[in-house]
């Protein structure tokens, strides 16, 4: 069963379709990456499915009892607003201080309950906010641009956390960038959005398909190539997703030029 | 008669009446009075600051004097009719922002038209003009036994709103997503805020007027963000410099027949110098 279904899904602003027909499943334990230019739906896509926004037409179905964990893309605490990271995490419910402490050593935080929100860097923040979505124990986890802001080692770091918590935890991962490479090293299966599903599959699939290459306008080599290098340098050989299988393996089926 | 004079002799009758009940009872009802409201203005202060609604305190509140008109002319509580009209008034604001209307400008032709319209209104009912300023800057040293009940009912009525709604409000006014896939609702939110403050202006209006119950909203709150940590600390700060100006502010009134309303509103601006000053050196 599905943690999370959507079905033929639309959703409008002002009359207008920004997406429109869009169906998916997100199943247990898998990362999955929502990819598309900017303007293409992505944001929309999620609080459509966290039920944030109406739906013109279709469905969204949860799994009973779904828990479920939610990094906003853009989270600023206004500076009138005292926030300790340690009061944060307990939002909006109330947490331990040995599950604070656990949670903020887990995104490599330790210690950092007593300091303000306002006063983190932006890696610091992120990952505090993942921490507090941890705190739930999600079956699923999403993020909507958690790197935007972060400089390539903090974005590389920021996906290698996430790939952890997900062979510890067996959360299902669904996120949404509009950066190609890391995010496609780190995918078991890659969805490619313009206001509608243009394609999906694994990331060699879709970094293939021809409907992928011409929304990004990349040329036969460029993505592919740029893909291969980032993955030789931050993918770990042994990860293997919760059903035992390598997810996603792209040293088959292609070499470099 | 000049306004100071009148107002002393008002004085001097309040405190021949009171001299047979006991001595300096007024006062004591007074200084309840203002601490009764500092309870609710402190965590609600707190709230109108970061979430911006400082405007929106002032259109409110403004509203106050159409609603002192509606009661008088229907022989309705005063009580009563400030707060039917605050309630129209900050719903109003809350759909209008709820459909992305321009606040700034919108608030800024709400609030000061709600006054102007309160202003022409109240000029009509026979008898008032003359207590026009009781409800423009408040009366605080008249406020009777019914007052104090009414004062009391309604700040720990938004005190418990707040409370029972803590979390959910705070969470919603950090990020409205993050709310909703929590499973919130953060348009019940907005709501239950807009209730308390509507609340707070029926309160605050006997105390320190139409014109000033948003400074005392935000003035003890913005006092209180330099000393505070997290978003308890800062509404028990403001509820404490709230109380502490309206007992100064009192005690000037009373000795320089100062307006009281205003009186306590300078005393919480001088706190909050006070405490921007020593948090400036302190850090430093």
């Amino acid at each position: 069963m599905s943690l999370l279904a959507a079905q033929n899904i639309t959703v409008r602003f002002g009359g207008e379709a920004v997406l429109s027909d869009v169906s998916l499943a997100i199943e247990p334990g898998e990362i999955v990456t929502i990819l598309g230019p900017n303007g293409s739906g992505k944001s929309t896509l999620l609080r459509a499915l966290l039920g944030i926004l109406p739906l013109a037409a279709g469905v969204v179905t949860r799994a009973a009892g779904l828990r479920l964990g939610y990094v906003p893309q853009k989270l600023s605490i206004d500076r009138s607003m005292p926030m300790t990271v340690r009061r944060f995490l307990s939002l909006p419910v109330r947490v331990g201080d040995v599950e604070a402490t656990l949670a903020l050593a887990r995104v490599g935080l330790p210690g950092l309950e007593q300091r303000q929100m306002a006063g983190l860097s932006g890696g610091q923040f992120q990952r505090v906010l993942l921490a507090r979505a941890l705190l739930s124990a999600p079956q699923l986890l999403i993020l909507d641009e958690p790197t935007q802001g972060l400089d390539q080692p903090g974005e590389a770091g920021f996906y290698r956390l996430i790939e952890e918590v997900r062979r510890e935890t067996g959360a299902a991962i669904l996120m949404v960038s509009h950066d190609l490479h890391v995010v496609m090293a780190a995918s078991d299966r890659v969805i490619c959005l313009n206001g509608h599903i243009c394609c999906q599959g694994s990331p060699v699939v879709v970094s293939n398909a021809p409907e992928y290459r011409a929304l990004f306008g990349l040329g036969s080599q460029g993505a592919l190539a740029l893909y291969q290098h980032r993955h030789d340098h931050s993918h770990e050989p042994d990860l293997v997703d919760a059903h035992g299988r390598a997810p996603s393996d792209p040293h088959h089926g292609h070499n470099h030029a | 008669m000049p306004m100071a004079a009148r107002r002393r002799t008002r004085i001097m009758d309040i405190i021949m009446l009171d001299n047979l009940l006991g001595l300096d009872d007024f006062l004591v009802r007074a200084a309840l009075a203002g601490l009764g409201l500092a309870l609710a203005t402190g965590p609600l202060g707190s709230f109108v600051v970061w979430r911006r609604m400082a405007y929106f305190g002032d259109a409110t509140s403004h509203a106050a004097i159409l609603g002192v008109a509606l009661a008088l002319a229907l022989q309705l509580p005063i009580g009563v009719g400030t707060l039917l009209v605050a309630l129209a008034m900050a719903g109003t604001v809350s759909t209008l922002a709820a459909r992305g209307w321009a606040m700034d400008t919108t608030l800024g032709v709400l609030a000061h038209s709600a006054l102007a319209f309160g202003l022409v209104a109240i000029s009509y009912v026979p008898g008032v003009r003359a207590d026009l300023s009781t409800y423009l800057f408040g009366d605080i040293l008249a406020v009777s036994k019914a007052d104090l009940g009414f004062i009391w009912a309604g700040s720990l009525g938004v005190v418990a709103l707040l409370v029972w709604r803590w979390q959910a409000l705070l969470t919603a006014t950090l990020n409205e997503d993050l709310a909703h896939a929590s499973g919130l609702n953060p348009d019940r939110e907005r709501l239950v805020l807009t209730l308390a403050l509507a609340l707070v202006v029926a309160v605050a209006l006997k105390i320190v007027g139409a014109l000033l119950i948003a400074a005392m909203l935000i003035i003890p709150a913005a006092a209180a963000r330099g000393l505070a940590r997290t978003p308890e600390s800062m509404a028990a700060y403001a509820t404490g410099f709230g109380g502490l100006a309206c007992l100064v502010g009192l005690r000037l009134s009373l000795w320089q027949d100062t307006p009281a309303g205003p009186s306590i509103v300078s005393a919480a601006a001088v706190i909050f110098a006070l405490v921007a000053v020593f948090g400036r050196i302190r850090r430093a």
